[in-house]
């Protein structure tokens, strides 16, 4: 049986029960980071400090939000924005962050992409953050159901027909998804549970893994290096922290980090207080209405790509590009054949892969926001072709990679 | 040995009551999002189709969605002479012709406007077109608009439910 003796302070009476001074080595001051970063690295803390945001004034929100189809849309437009003392800054806040949290969610799978942060036993982080894109992208979906307007109605519609699965028709599974044959009640309420409880749970318990899977490969550095982490760091605590390849995570790393995410912040809180438009849609701001379609019916911006993958196409095609476009990124660590852990561009035709994959996504974006008509259409015909062509070439392109 | 088995035995024993509780939970589980009992007894609208103006496109409501109740003049059944597929999608109830369907373009959904001078519907979304007996008439909407469900009643038409009528259009493939 454990020993105790009478304490001497209370950091001694919590070491004895927590051990908290090996938690504190083993969490911030003994976990190595590599110094040879940028601030690319930072884009992790980043995520999880607009997470918190996310979390906090979801929290205010929910205090005066009512998931009833007949009240939903004036608790968040009259009672939430305009009675409610600071109402509206949780809103704009909540609005906020959700479309630039994916933003930073795409810098940072990029980042990865370019210094194939996801070989070599990274596998694991690269798989748990792409399961962290696809609830992101629930939660976003669930959360733009709730104020109950013209889009959150239309869109709930569209998307839930995609489960009927083109000519399968499984008009059944769509109708139990939805609790009736429409977005009615029984769907603003399952969608309000999944939005508040269910998904931000299933989000932390991800985060978690995410955090975990780092752990024994560490992060990776801008050339690519395997690092003798042991060593290294047997070298910082002997004293010797100049030729030493890495540095603690707190404080070393944290106060680089956190210099980042305080320029972000004030980017982020900038948009909030004078640029909030962007994420809060003007059909939105009609009531839904069952019998009245909006003219033109489109997702949130950091939805586009996919959509766009899905339109140009007939209906069951098109699903099954959708389908592709959702998981193909899943498998990028076994469609990449190349040995090489170091930047894109040493990596030949990887590198132009690269580039054209970012700008391929970039044009998709832009065409699933326009009216698929004339040129756009064919545009983005063309660059949902490209987008599937350039996922089939890449296992070829790279089993052919010089080694480097 | 014999200790092992015993264990064996209590882990399968164990697993047993485990995976009959779990499925039934599934089943909970998916009864519990089914459509509720109130919902279904709302998903039938009656229609009293004595009401009704010729030419006049009228849109009624039935499970939440838009259906479109047009009753037809002289003159668009005297065009529809000959043409099949408009034929077999007529509702004659009485005396009377009418189209009647779920007013949500079969493309992606949007409700197409009624146009009167040209006797036809127009998609603002994608450019879709549908006649007045409600077959497609410009692409993209893959099919014409679906007819829902309904049973005449004498003057009354009863939507929500499966008629001789109904039955015969979707045997027929005139409606999903």
């Amino acid at each position: 049986m454990a020993h105790f003796t009478k304490a001497t302070s209370v950091k001694d009476w919590l070491n004895q029960r927590l051990a908290v001074e090996t938690v504190e080595k083993v969490m911030a001051s003994e976990y190595w980071i590599p110094k040879n970063i940028n601030f690319l690295w930072a884009m992790g803390m980043i995520l999880a400090v607009t997470f918190g945001l996310l979390t906090i004034s979801g929290i205010f929100l929910l205090m005066y939000y009512q998931p009833s189809v007949d009240t939903a849309f004036y608790s968040v437009n009259y009672t939430i924005m305009r009675e409610v003392d600071f109402g509206w800054l949780w809103r704009h806040v909540h609005g906020v962050a959700a479309s630039v949290v994916f933003l930073v969610i795409y810098i940072h799978m990029f980042t990865g992409i370019y210094y194939g942060s996801y070989k070599k036993g990274r596998e694991m982080i690269w798989i748990s953050g792409m399961l962290l894109f696809v609830t992101f992208s629930a939660e976003a979906f669930s959360g733009y159901m709730l104020p109950w307007g013209q889009m959150s109605y239309w869109a709930g519609m569209v998307i839930t027909n995609i489960f009927s699965l083109g000519s399968l028709h499984f008009d059944g599974l769509v109708e139990w998804i939805r609790g009736d044959y429409v977005p009615a009640q029984a769907f603003l309420n399952r969608f309000f549970m999944l939005h508040v409880f269910l998904l931000p749970l299933a989000i932390m318990g991800l985060i978690g893994l995410h955090f975990a899977a780092l752990r024994i490969p560490h992060v990776n550095n801008q050339d690519g290096e395997e690092i003798d982490f042991d060593a290294e760091a047997k070298k910082y605590l002997a004293g010797d922290t100049k030729n030493s390849k890495v540095m603690r995570f707190a404080n070393d790393f944290l106060s680089k980090d956190l210099m980042v995410v305080g320029l972000f912040l004030i980017f982020f809180f900038y948009l909030v207080f004078w640029h909030y438009g962007f994420a809060l849609d003007p059909v939105n701001f009609d009531p839904a209405d069952g019998l009245k379609t909006p003219a033109h019916i489109y997702p949130e911006w950091y939805f586009l790509w996919s959509y766009e993958i899905l339109r140009p196409f007939p209906v069951d095609i098109g699903l099954v590009a959708f389908g592709f476009a959702q998981v193909i990124f899943m498998l990028l660590p076994w469609l990449d054949r190349s040995e090489n852990t170091v930047p894109a561009s040493r990596r030949g035709k990887f590198a132009i892969w690269f580039w054209v994959m970012l700008v391929d996504m970039i044009v998709l974006t832009a065409m699933g926001k326009l009216p698929p008509e004339g040129i756009f259409s064919t545009i983005g015909l063309v660059a949902a072709l490209l987008f599937i062509a350039m996922w089939i070439i890449l296992p070829f392109i790279t089993k052919n990679e010089k080694k480097v | 040995m014999k200790e092992n088995s015993r264990r064996g035995f209590m882990g399968k024993a164990f697993g047993a009551v485990a995976g009959l509780g779990a499925i039934g939970s599934l089943v909970a589980m998916k009864k519990s999002w089914d459509p509720l009992p109130s919902v279904k007894a709302a998903g039938f609208t009656t229609l009293d189709m004595s009401i009704y103006e010729e030419g006049v496109m009228v849109t009624e409501k039935w499970r939440g969605k838009p259906i479109f109740v047009l009753k037809k003049t002289a003159e668009m059944m005297k065009s529809e002479e000959g043409d099949e597929a408009a034929m077999a999608r007529n509702i004659k109830v009485g005396n009377d012709n009418f189209m009647i369907a779920v007013g949500l373009c079969t493309h992606l959904g949007c409700i197409p406007a009624f146009r009167k001078d040209t006797g036809d519907f127009l998609c603002a979304c994608h450019g879709g077109m549908f006649t007045a007996s409600g077959l497609v008439k410009k692409v993209p909407p893959p099919r014409g608009f679906d007819i829902p469900p309904f049973k005449i009643d004498g003057n009354k038409l009863l939507l929500g439910e499966v008629g001789p009528e109904y039955q015969s259009m979707k045997d027929n493939g005139v409606t999903l």
